[in-house]
């Protein structure tokens, strides 16, 4: 099992890295750290939802509802427990609000997932489209979280180092579960299903697998980006937000992990170079798009923890 | 191969993140600013960026503070959640700008607070009016009323001048200020013995609103309180002309734009709204604001938010001029001591919440223009 | 009684658009099976078209009339016809073979180029500019209920337009063809129909109908700026789902329902801020008992 060595590598190497990082945290441009935190968040985001559209072949336009989910969930909780807990009690704290977010959010990715079990392509893609801007219409008229003033206040816990340790574990636990005797089915499923339940897998396991375990890193992510911003809005998580990453995930080529990472780090960085393009930058941005599916619609990386062939849409 | 591209790009990471920001060079002093000048909410960014670029050009014109020139760094938000933060935190920690101008939206300068609090650089809201913002600390301030004021002034216009005694009550569920606004003046209107006839929502940025307006007209109510932004007023003045909703519609600030008369036409005729200075009761200083912004950009009329625009930047020249130097810790000291600023849109002073205390006048529309109605002091 | 009439002829006026627009959206996926993101944008480009021609035009006609209007929706729509072709000459013909989900994605990137585009300063701007009055308009007063002209005319201009297009796809000899492709287009290729023709006039008419849809959409809401088309093109494609993608009597029923349902909603107090989220609502209930829609053809995977 090479390619799960690979993974093991990369677990090792992204916490090492994460640690030694957030060592040097406090000399770094808070400018650059910010962009660096984001990289790690929507590197989170684009390999859950990879497990989803790219490994199953499903087809969610609804990660960002995930996100709000796990987001809101794990400030909300954050907000309500952080006085009665001391200073040095603050990580522990944190680690819950995160893991809270992601359960919540799996519970939310259980309720889209059962229904995909009756839907396929384009009708899946409204309807988990659609449960994302059902969760940020609910978002915006609960007053408990500011509704459409936003949640504020938050306060700032994440760091580098808790960013891409947690990037580094969503990768290892997204490959090791595709790359596991188990997770074969998800390929199969993604490449023919009517194959796939012949041979005596169930397809409506792995989709509704897929979907919890997608939707539970999807609400650590928003739990990060939480405590990041300091501050979530409704509007943040609006359908425009679900397709930013799964422009992430097809750019890098879907079902294939290390290109989904580097793609997610490049759309997180390409909008930041633009800027001294100023009201240019957008259009070029899209430009951008346009030009990349003409030249390298198989995503623009082929490198893969695959073996070839294994995984192809 | 790949363990080298790997650790290559690791350390490239490692070098770009502890790369140091540019600082003020000696000879200008560098302002930053953020505004929604693409996505959803570009009007508003716009109109309050082209407001702060006119005040920067007029006081480079008049040489500038402490001798020095102003230079206008201009961030876009793309009216989306999660960019004020990076672009705030680049102005800063890159630019390393002296202050921070912006927003409109008070969600996306409630994102952005924290952060200049942080890196106590003051950072001067041109027009959110919700309470909360300048909450975040004491180097935030903004130079135009707040939510609490103005939903108490159109409450009591609503009870002595309209003599309404049941109000419908139509907010755009999407903007906090449209909702901060409804709350406090559904407080005003039943404290003074009004009853809320209806209440209902739309989502900023709606088209068709006859839904909600039949339902609001067979609640009969005196008036219709619609605190919007002129674009959404406009559709919703004309429809409710449609379905013969006959009563006054009243709103505040956010109708303030030639644009609602060009698109509502007759059907806006008659309606009311409260905002910070009136074109017509003008003093010189308004006159003056209005005919520089025309010549300047291609005879736009200046908006509430243009106006606003300019004022921040103006604020934050004479705080800086004030204080007598750049730093962030005095500016803040001067802003706050602010107790008598001639703006564009009123005298104002600064209170100890950081807020302008300024008064509000309530404009008429009246035969295609904005009528100067009555002032209300706080 | 009379509260529910206006709002069933609210619900109805607005229904007849989204229906408009999602007829759109379902004859390019019948054909090429994607969804043309880029849609809603030439529905905004057909109401900025008219906004830029309606002065030329009003130097010869007099406006509002009948006759200007026409002329000015003409125009509009060969325009935005020409957009169409354009669109899909340029971004969709090269990646005709590739996977779906590429061409999908660079329908997102036009979709997001056509709007920045628009919103910059030296194109549109960002804006709302006013729509000018190109119809005379009254409102009529039928038993204490109010229907005005334009919502008359949109329910009259789509049912026309839907029977016309029924009749070019069931009718004519470029329906027939239109068929075939979207049947398997190796095999019509093979029978001698010119698949990029055929392809290209898909696209001209599903964008001279964004276009005619824009300019009604502007004439009941006259003010118009460059993102006026995300927020109806977003609920149109809706519409065309929930009346089974590709068939075209399923996306007219599917925008008036969801005209109906949102304009039932938006009336009730409570009810009307949850009015974006309920029409999603509605849509995921009747998927879960009718997953290809409510007209659509379920298809049964053969082994």
């Amino acid at each position: 099992m090479k390619s799960a060595d690979g993974a093991k590598r990369w677990l090792l190497v992204g916490i090492a890295l994460a640690v030694v990082a957030s060592y040097f945290t406090p000399q770094f441009n808070r400018y650059y750290l910010g962009i660096a935190i984001d990289c790690g968040i929507n590197i989170i985001l684009a390999v859950s939802l990879n497990l989803i559209n790219g490994h199953t072949g499903q087809f969610s336009l609804g990660h960002a509802g995930f996100m709000a989910v796990g987001g809101y969930t794990a400030a909300k909780f954050s907000l309500v427990f952080e006085a009665m807990v001391p200073d040095s009690l603050k990580p522990l704290l944190f680690v819950a609000a995160l893991t809270l977010g992601g359960l919540i959010a799996a519970l939310a990715g259980l309720g889209v997932g059962v229904p995909s079990l009756r839907l396929k392509g384009d009708y899946l893609a409204i309807v988990t489209l659609g449960f994302g801007e059902i969760i940020r219409v609910v978002v915006q008229n609960m007053e408990s979280v500011g509704a459409a003033s936003g949640l504020k206040n938050i306060p700032k816990w994440t760091t580098l180092g808790w960013t891409f340790a947690l990037a580094a574990i969503t990768i290892y636990a997204v490959a090791s579960l595709v790359n596991s005797t188990y997770g074969r089915g998800f390929i199969a499923v993604s490449d023919d299903e009517v194959a796939a339940s012949s041979m005596g897998i169930n397809p409506v396991r792995y989709k509704v697998t897929a979907f919890v375990t997608g939707a539970f890193f999807a609400g650590i992510a928003g739990g990060l980006y939480a405590h990041h911003k300091q501050f979530l809005s409704p509007t943040g998580f609006d359908f425009l937000k679900s397709i930013d990453i799964v422009v992430m995930v097809i750019l890098g080529g879907m079902g294939r992990t290390a290109g989904v990472v580097i793609a997610a780090i490049i759309l997180t960085l390409l909008p930041e170079f633009l800027r001294q393009f100023a009201d240019y930058r957008m259009i070029i941005y899209s430009l951008l798009i346009i030009g990349l599916m003409m030249a390298r619609p198989q995503g623009l990386f082929t490198l893969s923890f695959k073996k070839k062939g294994a995984a192809s849409v | 191969m790949r363990d080298l591209l790997f650790h290559g790009a690791c350390s490239a990471i490692i070098l770009t993140l502890t790369a140091c920001g540019g600082g003020n060079s000696g000879s200008t002093i560098l302002v930053g600013e953020f505004a929604s000048l693409t996505g959803k909410e570009a009007t508003f960014g716009i109109s309050s960026h082209e407001g702060t670029q006119l005040a920067i050009e007029e006081l480079n014109a008049a040489g500038g503070v402490l001798g020095k020139k102003f230079e206008l760094k201009t961030e876009d938000d793309q009216s989306k959640a999660g960019e004020p933060a990076n672009v705030v935190n680049k102005l800063i920690s890159k630019d390393g700008v002296v202050a921070i101008l912006g927003e409109v939206a008070s969600s996306r300068s409630l994102e952005a607070a924290p952060i200049a609090q942080q890196n106590k650089i003051p950072m001067i809201s041109p027009a959110s009016t919700n309470p909360k913002v300048t909450e975040t600390g004491d180097y935030i301030f903004r130079v135009c009323f707040i939510d609490p004021f103005q939903g108490t002034v159109m409450a009591n216009f609503a009870t002595k001048t309209l003599k309404a005694k049941k109000v419908a009550v139509f907010t755009d569920v999407k903007s906090d200020y449209s909702k901060g606004l409804a709350k406090f003046f559904k407080e005003g209107f039943t404290k003074a013995g009004g009853t809320i006839a209806g209440e209902l929502d739309f989502n900023g940025g709606d088209k068709d609103f006859k839904a909600q307006l039949t339902a609001i007209k067979s609640a009969a109510p005196d008036a219709v309180f619609v605190p919007g932004y002129y674009t959404d007023v406009a559709l919703i003045c004309i429809q409710a002309k449609q379905l013969g909703l006959n009563v006054p519609l009243f709103g505040g600030d956010g109708w303030e734009s030639e644009t609602l008369l060009n698109i509502g036409k007759d059907a806006v005729e008659g309606h009311y709204f409260s905002t910070h200075y009136a074109a017509d009761a003008a003093s010189p200083k308004v006159t003056a604001f209005v005919a520089a912004y025309k010549k300047r950009y291609n005879g736009k009329v200046p908006d509430a938010m243009a106006a606003l625009g300019y004022d921040s930047a103006m604020f934050l020249a004479d705080g800086i001029k004030r204080a007598g130097s750049t730093d962030g810790d005095k500016i803040r000291e001067a802003l706050a001591a602010t107790t008598d600023f001639d703006a564009v849109t009123g005298k104002m002073r600064i209170n100890e919440h950081r807020d302008a205390v300024k008064s509000a006048v309530i404009l008429q529309v009246k035969g295609g223009a904005f009528k100067y109605l009555e002032t209300v002091s706080p | 009684m009379e509260w529910f009439l206006q709002q069933l002829i609210n619900g109805l006026a607005l229904g007849s658009i989204y229906a408009l627009i999602a007829l759109g959206y379902t004859m390019v996926y019948g054909v090429l099976r994607f969804i043309n993101f880029a849609h809603s944008d030439v529905l905004m480009l057909g109401a900025f078209s008219a906004y830029y021609v309606a002065p030329a035009i009003e130097k010869v006609l007099p406006l509002p009339s009948v006759l200007g209007a026409l002329v000015i929706i003409l125009i509009s729509t060969l325009i935005c016809a020409g957009i169409g072709m354009l669109i899909e000459f340029l971004a969709y013909r090269p990646l005709r073979n590739r996977p779906k989900l590429t061409v999908l994605i660079t329908a997102i990137g036009v979709s997001l180029f056509i709007e920045f585009t628009c919103q910059h300063k030296s194109v549109f701007g960002a804006d709302t500019k006013p729509f000018p009055q190109l119809l005379p308009a009254t409102d009529f007063h039928v038993l204490g209920l109010i229907i005005s002209s334009n919502d008359l005319l949109v329910v009259f201009i789509t049912a026309i337009l839907l029977t016309a297009l029924w009749f070019i796809v069931q009718r004519t000899k470029m329906g027939t063809a239109m068929r075939a492709v979207s049947f398997n287009q190796q095999a019509a290729a093979l029978m001698g129909v010119n698949i990029n023709k055929i392809i290209s006039f898909t696209f001209g008419l599903g964008s001279a109908l964004a276009a005619i849809a824009g300019i009604l959409y502007a004439l009941k809401a006259p003010g118009i700026e460059p993102l006026m088309g995300v927020q109806p093109g977003l609920r149109a494609f809706v519409a065309a789902v929930l009346g089974g993608i590709g068939n075209l009597p399923g996306a007219a029923l599917g925008g008036l329902l969801l005209g109906l349902l949102e304009t039932f909603a938006g009336g009730i107090s409570g009810l009307s801020n949850y009015r974006d989220g309920i029409a999603f609502a509605i849509l995921i209930l009747i998927l879960l008992f009718k997953p290809a829609g409510l007209l659509g053809k379920a298809t049964i995977e053969k082994v």
